[in-house]
This record gives C-alpha cells, structure tokens and sequence, in this order.
C-alpha cells in the first residue's frame, strides 16, 4: 500500500478542500489562457459579468453583481480592468467571471478569477 | 353521393397507398424499413404497414361506412430504396393527429409499434423516425426541468457534467455504497448513480441506501464547497412503490432521481416526469431494454425514435452511447441523436439517418450521458462529441484508479476541465488529446497515474447497427 496515495481534502481544511467550479481543479490560469477565456466568451457572442461574494455565503445563488453585465463588451483589456478593479475593492472576496448567453437564459462559461480567503 | 357496402378482402393498396397525398403540419410521420416476404410487391405491403398501424384491419367491415375513414386513415406517401440493401425499402406513412390522444407517447407507440410489427406479410420491420408535429409536441410534457434550469440548480456552467456509476453494480451494503459515493463526490464529481439493476435487494433496501447516500453528498458538498448529486434509482415493482421512494428522495433533499424508461414502461415515465416537475426534482433516465429494440438493422425501433419518445415522456438525462466506450453506437448516428436530445430544432440529414425536420418548439432538452467503458484517454474526444450540455460518467473508470474513487474523480475532473481550457483556447481536442492530458498531469499526480493505468485499454469493434450508405 506503500504506492497509494493519499487523497487530501476536509472540513478543516479549506484551503486544500474548497473549490469553484469550472477550472478549479487546475492551476491558476495563465495570463495567455486568461485572455483566451474571456477572447472565447467574447467569440461566443456572450455578455460578459463580474460578480463577488463573501468567501463564507459562496453556496448562495445570488453574488453581488459587479456594476451590470458588461453588455456588448469586446475588450478583453477593458474585461480584464473591471475584474481587477472588483477585487481591488473587495480583496477578501471571491470574484468569477460569466458569460452570459441570453439564447440559452444561462451562462455559457463560469470561472473564479479570484479566490477570497478559503472558510 | 354515399359509398355502397360491399364485403370482401380489398387490397391494402387501393386504400392506404396515396403517393399523391401532400403532408399536413400536424401530420404525425413516420419512416419505417420494410423488409416483406419473397413476392409481395413494396405498394401493397407498405400500405398494409399504414393500414395495420392505424385503422385498417384485414376485411372490410361495415363500421368503415359510418366514419370518414378517408380523414383518419394513416396512409403511406412514399416509397425510397435503402442504400445498399436490396432487401428492405424504406416506407413514408402520414396519421392524422386525431389518432392519438394528447401527451401520450404511449398511445402513439401502441399504434405504430403495435400488431403491426406481427404481420404475417413482413420478413422484419423496423421504425426509423417519427415527426412529431409541434402541435402534438405542445401536449407533453417534457423534461421535468430542462437543461438551463439544472444547470442553475446545480451551479455548473461552461463544462460537461462529471459522474459515476458505483460498482460493483450489486452486493455493496448501504454503508459501503454510501462511503463509495462520498468518495467520488468529494474527488470533484458532479454526480454519482445507481446502476440501474440497484432497485430495492435484499443486501441493500432503498430507504438504507437513500439515507446514506444523502449523507456522503451533504458532506461531500460541505467540503468542496461545490453542489453533488446521486440518481437515486426509484425504478420499482409498483407505480405506487416507486412513488414512495420519490417521495422520501425528495423529503431527505436529494436533487435527482432516476427511473428506466423502457423496463420501468412509460406510464410510469410519464407520470414521474409530471412529479419531478411539480416537485423541483430532476430525472435521470437509464435506458436499459433498448439494445433489445433498437441493435438489428432490419427490425424494431431505431433509438432516435426511443429518445424522441423519452424526450416527449419526461427526463432531464438520458443515456446516449459514447462512440468511443464498450457500448455499441456509431458515430454519426449518435451525433444525430444527442442533436434530437437537445436542440429546439433539427433538419433532415439522411448523414446522420434524421428522416424528418423535427420541431420542439418551447420543450425543453434532455442532457445526454456518455457511460460505458470509458476512462481519461477518451476524455478529449468526449468534450469534443458531446460539448458542454453533456454528462461524461466513468465507472470503472474512476473506482478503477489505483489510489481509489476519490483520486479517480480528481483525474477525471482535471481532464475534463483541461480539456476545456484547451478548446476554449482553439485547441483541436481529439489531435492534441495526448499533449493536453500529459500537460495536466504534470501538476495532478492523480491523472498522472490513471493515464498510466489505462493506456492500452480500447473498444474497437466495428458497429452492428450502422447508418444506410450505398456500397455497390
């Protein structure tokens, strides 16, 4: 049994445990793939949105929303700005981005860009 | 001026063989392949096909005259040769849509899959499509709660489900099934489901299995911080009994539970759907029985028309092959079938053996799952296949890992996601398959070692049941 590895993850342990959803299980994304992910939700023709929460309420449906969507948002520079400017103001907070698809009334990607201290 | 009676054996032909009849909106249609008997010409026994599937019967009878048979009469339209196989013909039938009474996919499936399947004058027959006209499809009621909704009720956007069905498939105690749940649940997967003979067995009843698997996803949930669920299995010997166990999933806060659709039978179906939607639950469907119909070419009913049915029936998931598993399912005729699971609207594309425009109008879609046989390696070609509004489920292919179903979930959960962080990317997944996996091992020890383990493991056998293609 020497060879098997332990599988760590708890309670009482949230740094290690807790995780986000889509793209949580790997590394924080680069710099190139962060672009690209915003470059795909833009392709898509999807709205893109920031929204944040306290780290302790992320199970709740409803984060805050950052601003309103960014409706018609091309720029993946000016995308990028808001995310920075919403964790900047709330730095203990998760913050995701989405993209909202209105054809589907879903959103057609979901990723935490910045992870608030884990609880 | 009135018809006279005159008793007697007509030929079929002379009244179900209309091949000047234009097609009405609310038409059902349907495609069957005939395969008569040696001498018996294709007019007379496709139009004996629409008259046995619909109002006809072998002699005339004198109740024919009270009625206005000419309007209720199902009546075949059209005759096609089938690509490379002289032994069968394609049939086009039209049934007013008075024949069939309002969302019951039951009473369609009695008439056209009925008697007629017995008759004498048939070598073999199979249902290819059914149209289902928007105006019929607006009596059903569908999927419980459709795909937008449950992916809102379970928090999971931009990527395919993740699940497993728990083996072995029976003999686990309550506990141990529960304790293998939690661990794949708390590894990263999404779901985890009954396999579809776990029902209610001696070693392991229900409401001990409901109660403990409630708990692995509760504390599964507590420490992820991501929403899980289980299929619970409610398919039963009674309707009144598979009632009960929906009732007691919903009372302990189980998001999901499952039935089978064919062995389980379609009022059940119907009925349960009708209840997950009233109930905020969702419905997982397995499909257990149609290989039995649908696997021979020449005979019984082509699954696009199962899936239709099951979508018209009610489900929020249903089983669809996964082209690269164990399980039998070629390639362009699943992706037809996934399109007929999900979309609003599909075209005719003989490609991917779809007969028919089919129109869905406001119903909602059905997620297909890809289970069977199916480990990391396939992961890329997955995503690829079945795109987001999908579930992947790997059995064998996370409790098989060497470290257990916890770091066989992880594996899996970081494969799916690379994958599609890579498309996302404009990564050709199913070229780059290899490159992608082995970058994302290099920080997940638990990927790492599933790539090692199941490396030579594939499935290529050639499809039995394949799309009609000429070869001559």
């Amino acid at each position: 049994m020497s060879d098997v590895q332990d599988y760590e993850s708890s309670l009482g342990n949230p740094a290690v445990s807790r995780k986000f959803e889509t793209f949580s299980y790997l590394p924080t994304l680069t710099e190139e793939s962060l672009r690209a992910q915003i470059q795909y939700i833009v392709n898509k023709g999807w709205n893109p949105g920031i929204e944040h929460t306290e780290p302790a309420h992320s199970m709740s449906n409803y984060w805050y929303m950052w601003k309103l969507p960014l409706f018609g948002e091309t720029d993946v520079d000016v995308i990028l700005k808001e995310l920075e400017a919403c964790h900047k103001a709330h730095p203990d907070n998760h913050v995701r981005l989405l993209g909202f698809d209105n054809f589907a009334q879903s959103a057609g990607a979901s990723m935490v860009i910045y992870r608030g201290v884990a609880v | 001026m009135a018809k006279t009676y005159s008793a007697g054996v007509k030929a079929y032909r002379e009244t179900y063989w209309t091949p000047d009849y234009s097609v009405k909106e609310t038409d059902i249609l349907a495609c069957f392949k005939i395969t008569p008997q040696d001498g018996v010409p294709r007019e007379e026994v496709a139009a004996a096909v629409a008259a046995e599937s619909s109002t006809g019967t072998w002699t005339t009878v004198w109740t024919d005259l009270l009625t206005d048979l000419d309007y209720y009469k199902g009546r075949c339209y059209a005759i096609e040769d089938v690509p490379g196989d002289d032994t069968c013909f394609y049939a086009f039938i039209a049934y007013p849509i008075d024949l069939f009474e309002e969302g019951s996919v039951v009473n369609v499936l009695t008439s056209l899959v009925g008697n007629v399947f017995g008759f004498k004058a048939l070598r073999a027959l199979r249902l290819e499509d059914i149209r289902f006209p928007v105006a019929y499809v607006m009596t059903c009621n569908g999927p419980p709660q459709g795909i937008t909704t449950e992916r809102d009720i379970l928090n999971k956007y931009g990527r395919p489900f993740l699940g497993c069905t728990i083996k072995p498939k029976l003999g686990l105690s309550a506990k141990n099934y529960g304790r293998a749940c939690y661990e794949g649940l708390r590894g990263g997967l999404d779901f985890t489901k009954d396999d579809e003979n776990i029902n209610s067995q001696p070693f392991m009843r229900w409401r001990a299995r409901f109660d403990f698997v409630q708990e692995a996803i509760v504390k599964a949930e507590a420490e992820t911080g991501e929403r899980k669920g289980h299929y619970l299995n409610v398919t039963a010997p009674t309707y009144d009994e598979m009632m009960k166990r929906a009732e007691y999933a919903k009372e302990i806060g189980s998001p999901i539970i499952m039935h089978d659709y064919l062995t389980g039978g379609l009022t059940a179906n119907t009925g349960l759907a009708q209840w997950c939607q009233d109930n905020g639950m969702l419905l997982h469907i397995h499909r257990a029985m149609h290989a039995v119909l649908d696997r021979n070419p020449h005979h019984g009913i082509h699954f696009r028309v199962l899936a239709k049915v099951l979508r018209l029936s009610g489900g929020d998931h249903l089983h669809s092959g996964t082209v690269v598993g164990k399980l039998e399912g070629d390639r362009e005729a699943t992706l037809g079938w996934i399109d007929i699971m999900r979309d609003s609207f599909i075209k005719e594309d003989r490609s991917r053996g779809i007969f028919f425009d089919q129109d869905w109008g406001a119903m909602p879609g059905v997620i297909p799952v890809a289970s069977g046989g199916i480990h990391v390696w396939h992961m890329p070609a997955l995503v690829n296949i079945f795109g987001d509004d999908s579930c992947l489920q790997f059995g064998g292919g996370t409790l098989g890992h060497p470290w257990g179903n916890a770091a066989g979930a992880a594996a899996n959960r970081v494969a799916v996601e690379a994958c599609v962080e890579a498309r996302n990317m404009g990564v050709e997944l199913e070229k780059e398959g290899k490159s992608i996996l082995t970058k994302a091992a290099a920080s997940s020890p638990e990927l790492k070692i599933a790539m090692e383990t199941w490396k030579e493991i594939k499935f290529e056998f050639d499809t039995v049941d394949k799309i009609d293609v000429a070869h001559k």
